[in-house]
């Protein structure tokens, strides 16, 4: 077990250390200039330059590259072009945003999605099933956009019971801080809990059809005891898989809903980092969203391992 | 029996299970209509989309405009009809890239697994799947510059790695099975028997992947265009109309809603048409399913 | 020597005496205003940056310079009570007002703006503007409240120059943390930014000049229209001065709550056309491209209504606009004629590079609409901000574009030969030095007026409108700047009736 955790460690490194050179040379040739961004269109090409100077740009890419590097395994990040503050510091500020966000979008997909799949895991073929498949396929089929468009027209412009968007701030208090996330996390909820729902529902089937729970049917214990004792265990492992990946998923994924609802999160902090061409914001949050993947991959792989004592072999 | 009969014998049980899967008639219903209005908008549209009318523009739904007229008083019916062309085009085009990348990659990785080569296909494929897929997107239109091309290649990029993978783990599972032992023995090589033994046996799929790849190619043309990454205008797509009615959906909802709805329809076809095809063509799962 | 002793300070005193009483009578400062703009700033130091939101925030507000812009765009006195200038008018005399402090406590003397000055006009300057400064030779303090400017060449207009926001007075001891902490001289104090969400501004007891008449101000960053229009709606926000969707301000209008407020910016809107790059190197080319757009559809249907036709690059509020609108009549007859002169009898292919903003994006789709009728076929490319400055404006590498120019008495960009579009002309430059060199008042209304025919002659560019300010305002919420002779909320005046 040891040895397989060691070997998918050092393989997943090496991921990391591939994927910091793949992100900063993918993002180092994006055209566009940042200095000549901020200084707009009187700016004279003297200015351009020493703006330049003073933000580090010049230099050659591989040099910068080195520097960047060796300031993020010290947990430093540089500082932001535009907004002139550690780019740590912004990252902070923004997962206060983000990370909730994902939470209680996670929190509300995971309480539709169990209950849904449990019961068409369990009444196969019923009416309760054809409904949960039928609804799921809507689910995932929306775009979260417009289904986003179509909240913020109903909730907030017909019905006004919510804000169309914007943070307050956690300081204005709990509840104001979660009725801003509100809209937002149902609409990023709604297709994870659909995939989510149909994950649980064939994993559910799956498990069912394993020797062992046939066995402990054939004790007499009846096809909800078996699911419930049994089946539902087993099944945990593809659930966890996908409620690990939409954990990292939604903490950038969310881009497209950070901007419906304009909500200062780390998805909308990346996507104006490219716009304003702040190319160490986005350099830095990418290589921490890749990470988080890598980490979670790392973990659903151990856990798999562990339940699995085959896979540990054959590595 | 010959080779070819048992080809026919099968190809018409597998046309005769397709009618009577409910998800996969409904599916392709849904699909055919996309594709046919797609197809006959290249001949013909109830308006010209490329003509603004701003004196009607905001029209509701009548029966002059069935889904009524966006901000410029184009016929949103007609556009609808057009976008389908740009989805459906980015999204065949996407799963093509992702295939013709993908397979020999994973079918090469299988043929030496373990190898190097193994080891790197592999790796590649975790690396691009830990890539948040968006923000790539996002990225190589800020390199190439937004337009059709570059948002087929950004979903393209990430078809690959579906389909390696796919392609890896069906045929390591071939590679120890007995025709295949008799066919090594005979002397083909790991590449030919690629091509002739493992490529036909995984087809079935890579069809159904490639269903749901093409639904969510749709998907995500849509999302690019809504960023402003997709299609340019004046060409219709139903992403970047959605994203230039989000301003309006306070004046005029249904400028908003009618793109919106075709691709929920879409994509809701392709899914179920992907569904079904995977119930027709895997007997593992239509045994379990019986 | 000539003197002007400006009398703006007593009747600005005045004026805003008579505005102040009502909030005397009752005793207590205004209500805290919260206001809408669309786009965040980057940071919050203007001589930094060229983010129009930095000065929508800090001008006039938190940061002054030595003049400053009034509402109509008239040229006001600031940190420099009065001034006078030489006869040959290269050197300005300022007399600095007295006891003017910063935020953090400490005075502003003749050194600052020696300071300031200097440093925007320095080699390593990093100020967005610097052209601004070009003239100044030297900056000499005479003593703690005198400043002298010298400048190489008589500059007409250098008490302009001095009003903008890249050129506030600023202090060397917290110039390196303006940018997330700025500290002024103005009525209002930064208080804190959230980032991503809003900035606070607060009351300064301590202003040197007519205090302000509220408590502070909340600028909210919304750059969703629906959710901008939502914000209002649901009373979230006292105004939203530059509202970034004329589309939805008629649902406003007809609410008795709010107020919509019209009027005009310095944003000539024109579609850009690279002079030197053919076929519109001709200018039969130009000409019919300009006949071939109709304005007023242009304006009706990507700015709902909002905006005035020009014809030539200048602001029509300004008294030397010369309406030149008939010289580019929409005449598609015409606009063919002349192509097939030119030789494109079949019309041609271009392109259109357009930039985010809505003007321009939709703008584009309707010109590209009108040139189709006439045989140009236009091949649309919408570009982010990044893209555009690096091709178009930087590389020139584009035929067509739509580009709204707001700063203030801009013309001057037709001088430059490297500018994007390309413009050379001998004729427009001696324009140009001549309107540089003179003061008289009279003289250069004609030369200005010269200027605006010339490039209209030479149809350098499509002249489309100029851009309006469309932003809507509680009933009782007054003073907010109408027009928007600089991008700015200026809040000095502003208070609750």
């Amino acid at each position: 077990m040891l040895r397989y955790a060691l070997k998918r460690f050092l393989s997943l490194s090496l991921s990391l250390v591939a994927a910091s050179v793949v992100i900063f040379f993918v993002i180092e040739v994006v055209p566009g200039d940042p200095a000549s961004y901020m200084l707009g269109l009187n700016a004279q090409p003297d200015t351009v330059a020493a703006l330049r100077q003073e933000l580090g740009l010049e230099g050659s890419a591989i040099e910068r590259y080195f520097r960047w590097v060796t300031g993020v395994v010290q947990g430093d990040f540089g500082v932001s072009y535009t907004y002139r503050t550690p780019v740590s510091e912004l990252i902070a500020d923004r997962l206060w945003v983000s990370l909730p966000l994902a939470v209680y979008a996670l929190t509300l997909s995971t309480l539709i999605a169990f209950p849904a799949g449990i019961v068409a895991a369990s009444r196969r073929g019923s009416a309760a099933d054809t409904t949960v498949m039928g609804v799921t396929q809507f689910g995932i089929a929306v775009p979260n956009f417009w289904f986003a468009m179509l909240l913020v027209l109903l909730f907030s412009i017909t019905l006004r019971w919510f804000s169309a968007g914007g943070f307050p701030g956690w300081e204005e208090g709990l509840i104001s801080g979660i009725k801003a996330l509100t809209l937002p996390a149902v609409a990023l909820a709604l297709p994870q809990a659909s995939i989510l729902a149909r994950v649980m529902r064939s994993a559910l089937l799956d498990t069912l059809d394993e020797d062992f729970v046939r066995t402990a049917r054939a004790k007499g214990l009846s096809r909800s005891q078996a699911l419930w004792r049994h089946a539902l265990r087993n099944a945990m492992i593809p659930v966890l898989t996908i409620i690990g990946l939409q954990f990292s998923f939604l903490l950038a994924g969310a881009i497209i809903i950070e901007n419906v609802f304009f909500l200062p999160g780390l998805g909308r902090l990346v996507f104006q980092g490219i716009t304003q061409r702040d190319l160490i914001v986005v350099e830095s949050v990418v290589l921490i969203l890749v990470l988080a993947i890598i980490v979670v991959t790392f973990l659903v792989d151990l856990a798999y391992a562990w339940v699995d004592p085959r896979l540990r072999q054959r590595s | 029996m010959s080779e070819v009969e048992v080809n026919r014998a099968e190809a018409n049980e597998i046309w005769r299970s397709a009618l009577r899967s409910r998800s996969f008639v409904i599916g392709a219903v849904v699909t055919v209509v996309f594709v046919v209005a797609a197809l006959v908008s290249f001949l013909w549209t109830p308006y010209d989309v490329t003509e603004l009318v701003i004196a009607d523009r905001f029209k509701r739904p009548s029966a002059g405009h069935w889904f009524g007229t966006d901000q410029f008083g184009r016929d949103i019916f007609s556009m609808v009809m057009v976008g389908a062309r740009t989805s459906i085009a980015v999204a065949v085009v996407a799963v093509g890239i992702g295939v013709v990348a993908g397979v020999p990659l994973g079918l090469a990785a299988a043929a030496k697994r373990d190898s190097l080569l193994d080891e790197v296909i592999m790796r590649s494929n975790d690396m691009i799947f830990s890539f948040p897929a968006l923000l790539i997107a996002i990225l190589i239109t800020a390199v190439f510059g937004p337009g059709v091309v570059n948002a087929i290649i950004a979903i393209g990029i990430f078809n690959t790695p579906v389909f390696a993978r796919l392609a890896r783990g069906a045929a390591l599972s071939l590679w120890t099975r007995d025709f295949l032992l008799a066919a090594r023995v005979a002397g083909k090589g790991k590449a030919l028997i690629s091509l002739e033994h493992i490529l036909p046996n995984i087809t079935n799929l890579l069809i159904v992947q490639g269903t749901i790849q093409f639904s969510l190619g749709i998907l995500a043309e849509a999302g690019l265009s809504y960023v402003g990454l997709g299609a340019q205008p004046p060409l219709p797509s139903w992403g970047r109309m959605l994203a230039e009615s989000q301003t309006l959906i306070s004046i005029a909802p249904h400028v908003a809603i009618f793109p919106g709805l075709a691709i929920v329809l879409t994509v809701l076809g392709l899914n179920l048409m992907g569904d079904g095809l995977r119930d027709i063509l895997d007997p593992r799962l239509r045994r379990a399913r019986n | 020597m000539k003197t002007v002793f400006t009398t703006f300070a007593a009747a600005g005193a005045l004026a805003l005496g008579a505005a102040l009483s009502p909030a005397l009578a009752a005793g207590h400062l205004g209500a805290s205003v919260t206001l809408g703009m669309q786009l965040e700033p980057p940071m919050l130091d203007p001589t930094g940056g060229a983010a129009a939101a930095i000065d929508e925030v800090v001008y006039a507000n938190i940061f002054e310079g030595l003049t400053r812009f009034g509402s109509d765009g008239s040229i006001k006195p600031a940190l420099a009570e009065s001034w006078t200038i030489s006869d040959d008018g290269l050197v300005y005399t300022f007399k600095l007002h007295a006891g003017v402090k910063y935020h953090d406590g400490t005075g502003l003397d003749a050194d600052d703006v020696k300071f300031s000055l200097d440093r925007a006009r320095g080699e390593d300057s990093t100020n967005a503007q610097k052209a601004l400064f070009a003239a100044i030779e030297s900056v000499e303090v005479v003593d703690a409240t005198t400043v002298r400017i010298t400048l190489s060449k008589a500059t007409g207009n250098f008490l302009f120059n001095m009003a903008w926001g890249d050129a506030v007075i600023v202090a060397p001891e917290s110039v390196e943390t303006n940018a997330t902490n700025p500290i002024g001289t103005g009525p209002f104090k930064f208080a804190r930014w959230v980032k991503g969400d809003r900035v606070e501004i607060e009351y300064n007891p301590d202003y040197w000049g007519a205090a302000a008449q509220i408590e502070g101000a909340t600028f909210k960053f919304i750059s969703d229209p629906t959710a901008a229009f939502a914000a209002v709606m649901a009373e979230d926000l006292d105004a939203f001065p530059a509202f970034p969707a004329p589309e939805i301000l008629d649902q406003l209008k007809d609410d008795p709550r709010f107020r919509v407020i019209v009027g005009s910016t310095e944003g000539e809107t024109i579609l850009s056309t690279n002079n030197k790059q053919a076929p519109f190197d001709d200018v039969r080319v130009r000409e019919a491209v300009a006949h071939a757009i109709d304005r007023q559809a242009i304006i009706d249907g990507a700015m709902f209504g909002y905006g005035t036709p020009i014809g030539t690059h200048f602001a029509p509020h300004n008294p030397a606009y010369v309406d030149l609108t008939g010289q580019s009549n929409y005449d598609p007859d015409r606009a063919r004629e002349l192509l097939a002169d030119a030789g494109y009898p079949d019309g041609f292919k271009a392109t259109l590079k357009l930039p985010p903003p809505a003007y321009a994006r939709r703008g584009g789709e309707i010109i590209a609409a009108q040139l189709r009728d006439v045989g140009i076929e236009l091949e649309i490319s919408n570009l982010e901000w990044a893209q555009w400055l690096e091709q178009v404006f930087r590389g020139k590498d584009f035929d067509l574009t739509i580009i709204s120019h707001t700063e203030p008495m801009d013309i001057g960009i037709y001088g430059r030969d490297d500018y994007y579009f390309q413009y050379s002309d001998d004729g427009f430059k001696s324009i140009l030095e001549e309107l540089n060199a003179t003061a008289d008042e009279g003289r250069r209304t004609a030369l200005l007026q010269q200027a605006q025919r010339k490039i209209a002659d030479d149809y350098v560019n499509g002249y489309l409108f100029q851009l309006a300010r469309t932003g809507v305002a509680k009933q009782g919420l007054k003073g907010l700047w109408e027009n928007a002779p600089t991008q700015a909320n200026d809040l000095t005046a502003v208070y609750w009736e």
